[in-house]
């Protein structure tokens, strides 16, 4: 009980905060762009699909380097924020909410498209011609029509952001209230040899992350039942 | 309504021009692959084309200026219901528009009031497509498109569904289009036949031309007795002499002749 009087939950406050606003955003720009993969048969789409698949695969080590060079205020991308909206993407929270969308990006995308094309196109052409545009469309008769994919989407999503470390180290370090997450604040107890606090950590994120599967498979066969 | 309808597909254009009444119903036949599904899709705004759609004086498609589907007031049945799985019946009728009154006028109309708030994986199929025909007239639309709205469906529901596009058509007299390959379906319904060959009009004639130039005709043996068989045809059940083996759900050939002279 001493123990978890000690414990400082800012780094878990701090993941939430981070693994929210980041499924959030990237529901948004994820949603266009899993409708038009779904659409589409453009010869590019190998090679957008292959991008968007590409942190599945990336050693996180690598994906994170190369976005600490492109947020860095030197360069083109990191410049240009900055200049526009006066933030500077490295070591700062909103650098990391960028870099874990980018990491994310498979998770979301993947699952929304599997759901897109599931869709029997003719509903979605039976509320057009109901006079219905694409937006309504999208709210009452695409999104209620593939509830497990959208589900899988936003929790595995929000659970692997959670998760995140590599990516987070190289491009938000440990800056507590700022940049230190769960994850990293573990790798730290770790490093000084803290196994209580490291234990306690790591059991809380073991419990949240089956708690968040659970959810979704619960709810996934829920669905499938009710569909029978 | 007008209709010149041009339209490069991959193995031929459709080409097609037609003039049409208001209130007529005008049955479309013609090989699979012929172009009659991508007809009814380019003019409910679903498939892109050039040429002209006039409407009651409205141009649905001027060149390739092209009003969306959203703005054609066009009522479509598909093959396959496309109803919208997360609604009830109800639902499925008030998301084309909130006017509670018409659509359970509109249910009562296709004998679904009881299942109104029944979701469509509850009903078969012969009651999801009196739903589809239902949601179909919500809008009031000026035309409405029917793309082989009954195959799918067994012969004595087929008959049934038959007299409930027929009423339907009647109460609202909508200019009305079907895509069919039953010769008895069309019969039935239509007062005009067109048919199309590759994306080409090669015939038009009337529903009881149509009768004649097909003497011989398409039944499903519904019942095998000792000495004689019944047959559905044209919606009704017909008896034949029995002169060989056949089995229930047998598709044979028989004449009109043949069936006039059964008494």
């Amino acid at each position: 009980m001493d123990i978890l009087s000690r414990i400082d939950w800012s780094p878990f406050w701090l993941s939430l905060k981070l693994a929210s606003i980041t499924t959030i955003l990237l529901f948004i720009v994820a949603l266009p762009l899993a409708w038009r993969l779904s659409q589409t048969r453009c010869g590019c789409k190998p090679i957008i699909e292959a991008l968007v698949a590409m942190p599945l695969v990336l050693p996180p080590s690598v994906l994170g380097f190369y976005l600490l060079v492109a947020f860095a205020p030197e360069s083109l991308l990191g410049g240009f924020v900055k200049e526009l909206f006066g933030v500077e993407l490295v070591f700062s929270f909103p650098g990391l909410v960028v870099a874990s969308m980018i990491y994310s990006l498979p998770f979301m995308v993947q699952p929304l498209q599997s759901g897109f094309e599931a869709i029997p196109k003719n509903i979605i052409e039976a509320s057009f011609l109901a006079g219905k545009g694409w937006l309504q469309t999208l709210i009452f008769v695409i999104l209620p029509n593939m509830k497990a994919s959208l589900l899988s989407a936003l929790i595995i999503s929000f659970a692997h952001t959670i998760g995140e470390f590599g990516v987070v180290l190289i491009v938000g370090g440990s800056i507590p209230n700022q940049t230190k997450v769960a994850s990293i604040a573990i790798y730290e107890y770790v490093e000084t040899l803290d196994f209580a606090s490291a234990h306690i950590y790591s059991a809380i994120m073991v419990a949240m992350s089956f708690a968040v599967l659970f959810t979704v498979y619960y709810i996934n066969r829920k669905n499938a039942n009710k569909n029978l | 309504m007008r209709i010149k309808i041009y339209k490069e597909l991959s193995r031929f254009s459709l080409d097609v021009a037609l003039q049409i009444e208001k209130g007529e119903f005008v049955a479309i036949r013609g090989k699979s692959g012929s172009g009659k599904t991508t007809l009814l899709r380019a003019i409910a705004g679903l498939e892109r084309a050039r040429g002209l759609i006039e409407v009651d004086g409205t141009k649905w498609l001027e060149d390739t200026k092209a009003l969306p589907p959203q703005k054609r007031e066009v009522g479509f049945v598909f093959q396959e219901y496309a109803l919208f799985p997360n609604m009830s019946v109800l639902e499925n009728l008030l998301y084309v528009k909130k006017d509670l009154g018409f659509a359970l006028h509109l249910l009562k109309l296709v004998d679904l009031l009881d299942r109104k708030d029944s979701y469509p994986h509850q009903l078969s199929g012969g009651q999801q497509q009196r739903v589809a025909l239902a949601r179909a007239y919500m809008r009031r639309p000026r035309v409405m498109l029917l793309d082989e709205p009954l195959s799918s469906l067994d012969p004595a529901t087929r008959s049934y569904l038959q007299s409930k596009i027929k009423e339907l058509h009647q109460e609202f007299g909508t200019t009305t289009l079907m895509v069919s390959h039953d010769v008895a379906e069309i019969f039935r319904l239509s007062d005009r036949v067109v048919e199309l060959h590759k994306g080409k009009i090669i015939h038009e004639y009337t529903a009881s031309q149509l009768l004649n130039r097909h003497q011989l005709h398409k039944a499903e043996v519904v019942a095998v007795k000792e000495d004689h068989i019944l047959v559905a045809f044209l919606g009704d059940i017909f008896s034949l002499p029995k002169t060989k083996e056949h089995k229930v759900g047998d598709i044979i050939t028989i004449s009109i002749k043949e069936l006039a002279c059964i008494e």
